[in-house]
């Protein structure tokens, strides 16, 4: 049996709740995790003051409720699991480096920032800057998978430098814009821009999308490490069909503005 | 203050009174060292340990417009480096931000920690001393000052073209009391204001004339600043910093701006940016060993090395046209250019040395070489330039580098080393600084170097700026946490643990010039400036904690 954190009743304001992390809770009590901090608002107050905790400590924690205003849980985790029932805030496995964070229903704007291993699965919609860098940071994410189920909004994976980023339904604009390496794939819809000032990485996409003019076409082909990612996304849940593991896909190369290092590949329907 | 201490049985490195090693007693009385306290004074056991005067930095930018913006420009460089606020005694600290330009509060608190207990922020223009001071007085713990940028400044150029000498000579007063500045600071004289006027226009000979002042060159400049403050008997000379920094073949330049003060003092900050052989624009080669032999043949000139190290750097710097080349260099998308109206320009360009690459492992050789070529480390002392060759930080590090000889071989083989091969072999390579050479390198001879009579030495009468550290054989551990620090007699560092806040002063100095002279400031700034004349001299509040350091004419 996990730790079980159940909500006693949804917060007026957003929660600051870094401390609800496994590595945080290892070895602690029942009544050290009730002790632990969170930032109410203005003022700081305890995780047994929202949560009843039941269960005991073995490296995984389910959250129950409405966690929809809990901002960084799992911040800097590097082991376990975490079980989100619900929906979640902002900034979910922020600067994550392993372990496991699923989140049931929808994530808020920030999944899994300059996030460096482990992986993120989020079963509903996902926010904006999905695999960010923050404003002003040079390198996003560097490791890990970020599996959305549903839609992303804008700014997917901006800066990412390595690992994987996986959207079931469509992405907003600007996705992968800055993008140094790594790998993006949008089953659905494109929005605008796609790969803006990318540098290198890979960014796929089932539909067809309108490319920025500073990409050029390169030609068509059957990528090989593209059927071990799309098996590998099957096994992880996303409906992948069969046509797409052996398909044809368009290669853009761009942003020429950045010395035509990265590529898009759109599939050929 | 108000208090005695005693330090015992510590292993006293003072080099300016001649002691080296030798285990002898420090007294300490309301601030300052003296003959001798009452027998029942709180003692300091420093057996085992070493006890140094505190570190002074005679080099280096940690304050005013040019540091705020390097600050704003790189949040990802300090974003992960939170300084804690600590709940103290008495003052608690205050919170910041690290990275290779730490926040105010930050700095302050991280030179303590290494043993530091005096810093000069090396660039300001004089019309931006006001920001400057606000920041050097938001620095806490250490004293400080810094120098004014005189080497682009238009109404000084047009009184030389007039060899208006005694003008010159007021206005540099009275600038130095209007910014309470310690000393006068020459960036690449002459580059600026012609690289402001025209596309990359450029100056690349002493001899050169300046666009728009055709009667002068940058030697004309660098020798009437150098008379000029001779003649104003500043404690510290004129600081410079030579014209074609890290260009290959500036070491000619350097020999030519060391000639240039004809057995005056000067001091040539940085220099192994400017010890660089090899044809313009091709890949540079180190002459190291040229101007280490002319220095140490000379003895009206003092350096700083500006050692590069291996890491996160920031380059900051008034020589504008040097930033705008660094900007091919740098990997960084990012960086600033900025002009300060008739008096300087300014450059930031994030960026990073690395071991691979053939010009910074050659940057890395020639200052070690400039040290261990250095026969007298009395003028030739320690700096990184700091945040351009590396954070301050890092000082431990190239003092570990100085100190033990292995450890500098397995560097050397871990670079690029093509780089390395073009250093000169000798004996010199095998050379271990000393304890007493490193106390000279960081305490003692910048202190004398800038004229600091307390500071730098454990003598009666000095300022009670005292570094203890443990003896230990890794010498990078040894300097990078002292057991003890204590600043005008206060413990600040005690233990290893931080216990006292301590605000530090401002050391300025306050030449005396004819008062006639702002008849003459007065129309320059008000035709020319955007701020008037009446508000551009900074008034005492801006330096509420201050020492006047004296001319040699006072």
């Amino acid at each position: 049996m996990s730790l079980r954190l159940n909500l006693k009743k949804k917060p007026d304001v957003p929660v600051e709740a870094d401390s609800i992390c496994p590595d945080k809770m290892e070895g602690l009590s029942l009544k050290d995790i009730s002790a632990l901090p969170l930032h109410h608002g203005n003022e700081q107050i305890t995780v047994g003051d929202l949560f009843s905790i039941t269960g005991k400590v073995n490296g995984e924690i389910c959250l129950e409720g409405d966690t929809s205003r809990f901002k960084m849980v799992g911040a800097s985790m590097s082991k376990g699991r975490l079980l989100i029932k619900g929906s979640i805030g902002q900034h979910v496995g922020v600067a994550m480096s392993g372990g496991e964070i699923i989140v049931g229903k929808n994530a808020d704007n920030w999944v899994g920032p300059e996030m460096s291993g482990g992986r993120i699965t989020v079963k509903g919609n996902a926010g904006h800057m999905v695999g960010c860098a923050y404003r002003g940071g040079q390198v996003g994410v560097t490791g890990g998978e970020i599996i959305i189920h549903g839609n992303a909004g804008n700014e997917a994976g901006n800066t990412m430098r390595d690992g994987l980023i996986a959207v079931g339904g469509s992405c907003g604009d600007f996705t992968g814009i800055n993008m140094l390496a790594g790998t993006i794939i949008v089953l659905g819809e494109m929005g605008w821009r796609t790969g803006a000032a990318m540098k290198r990485g890979t960014i796929i996409s089932m539909q067809d999308t309108e490319m920025l003019p500073t990409f050029t076409y390169a030609c068509s082909y059957r990528p090989d490490f593209l059927r071990l990612y799309l098996r590998h996304l099957r096994k992880l849940g996303l409906p992948i069909e069969d046509a797409w593991i052996s398909g044809c896909y368009h290669r853009w190369s761009g942003d020429s503005i950045e010395l035509n290092r990265g590529e898009v590949l759109i599939l050929d329907r | 203050m108000g208090s005695t201490l005693r330090i015992v049985n510590g292993r006293v490195h003072d080099p300016a009174n001649g002691v080296d090693g030798k285990t002898r007693d420090i007294c300490i009385k309301d601030g300052k060292i003296v003959k001798s306290v009452p027998p029942k004074t709180k003692c300091v056991d420093a057996k085992g340990m070493v006890v140094m005067p505190g570190g002074v930095d005679i080099h280096c930018h940690i304050a005013g417009a040019k540091a705020n913006i390097a600050r704003k420009l790189q949040p990802d460089d300090h974003r992960r480096d939170i300084h804690r606020r600590m709940e103290l005694e008495k003052i608690n600290t205050r919170s910041g931000t690290g990275g290779t330009v730490p926040s105010t509060f930050t700095t302050g608190y991280r030179y303590a920690t290494l043993g530091y207990t005096t810093a000069m922020e090396a660039a300001a223009p004089p019309l931006l001393a006001r920001h400057t001071l606000e920041e050097l007085d938001d620095t806490p713990v250490i004293d400080k000052g810094f120098y004014i940028l005189m080497g682009n400044n238009v109404l000084l150029y047009k009184m030389l073209q007039e060899e208006r000498h005694e003008e010159i000579r007021n206005a540099v007063a009275w600038w130095l009391n209007a910014t309470k500045s310690y000393t006068t600071k020459l960036v690449s004289p002459g580059s600026d204001e012609p690289w402001k006027g025209h596309r990359n226009a450029t100056i690349t000979q002493l001899n050169d004339k300046i666009d728009g002042f055709e009667q002068l060159t940058p030697r004309k400049i660098i020798t009437s600043m150098v008379n000029t403050v001779d003649d104003l008997g500043l404690p510290h000379p004129v600081h410079i910093h030579c014209n074609n920094l890290g260009h290959s073949g500036n070491y000619k330049t350097t020999l030519e701006t060391m000639k240039a003060a004809d057995g005056r003092r000067i001091h040539v900050t940085h220099i192994q940016f400017h010890s660089y052989g090899g044809k313009p624009d091709g890949e540079p080669t180190s002459k190291a060993p040229e101007i280490a032999e002319y220095i140490n043949n000379n003895p009206n000139i003092t350096a700083d090395v500006g050692q590069v190290m291996f890491g996160k750097s920031t380059s900051m710097t008034a020589d504008a046209p040097l930033a705008w080349m660094l900007t091919r260099y740098s990997n960084d998308k990012r960086w600033v250019n900025a002009d300060t109206e008739c008096e300087s320009g300014c450059g930031i360009i994030p960026f990073a040395y690395q071991e691979r690459v053939y010009t910074h492992a050659l940057q890395w050789a020639t200052g070690l070489e400039l040290f261990l070529l250095s026969k007298d480390p009395w003028r030739m002392v320690l700096s990184t330039d700091h945040p351009n060759g590396g954070a301050f930080t890092s000082y431990p590090r190239l003092i570990r580098t100085l100190m033990d000889r292995e450890f500098r071989k397995q560097q050397m083989e871990s670079v690029n080393q093509r780089a390395v091969a073009k250093i000169k072999r000798g004996h010199h390579m095998e050379r271990e600084y000393t304890l007493q050479e490193i106390a000279i390198i960081t305490r003692a001879g910048p202190a004398r170097i800038l004229g600091l009579k307390n500071k730098g030495h454990l003598g009666p009468g000095a300022d009670a700026d005292i570094t203890i550290y443990d003896e230990h054989e890794d010498k990078e551990l040894m300097f990078s946490a002292p057991r003890y620090v204590i600043k005008d007699g206060r413990l600040i560092i005690d233990n290893h643990e931080f216990r006292n806040n301590h605000e530090g002063k401002i050391l300025h100095v306050s030449p005396l010039y004819d008062e006639g002279i702002e008849d003459v400031i007065r129309p320059f700034v008000e035709d020319f400036y955007t701020i008037r004349f009446d508000n551009y001299a900074v008034s005492d509040h801006y330096a509420p904690r201050r020492e006047v350091i004296p001319t040699t004419k006072q």
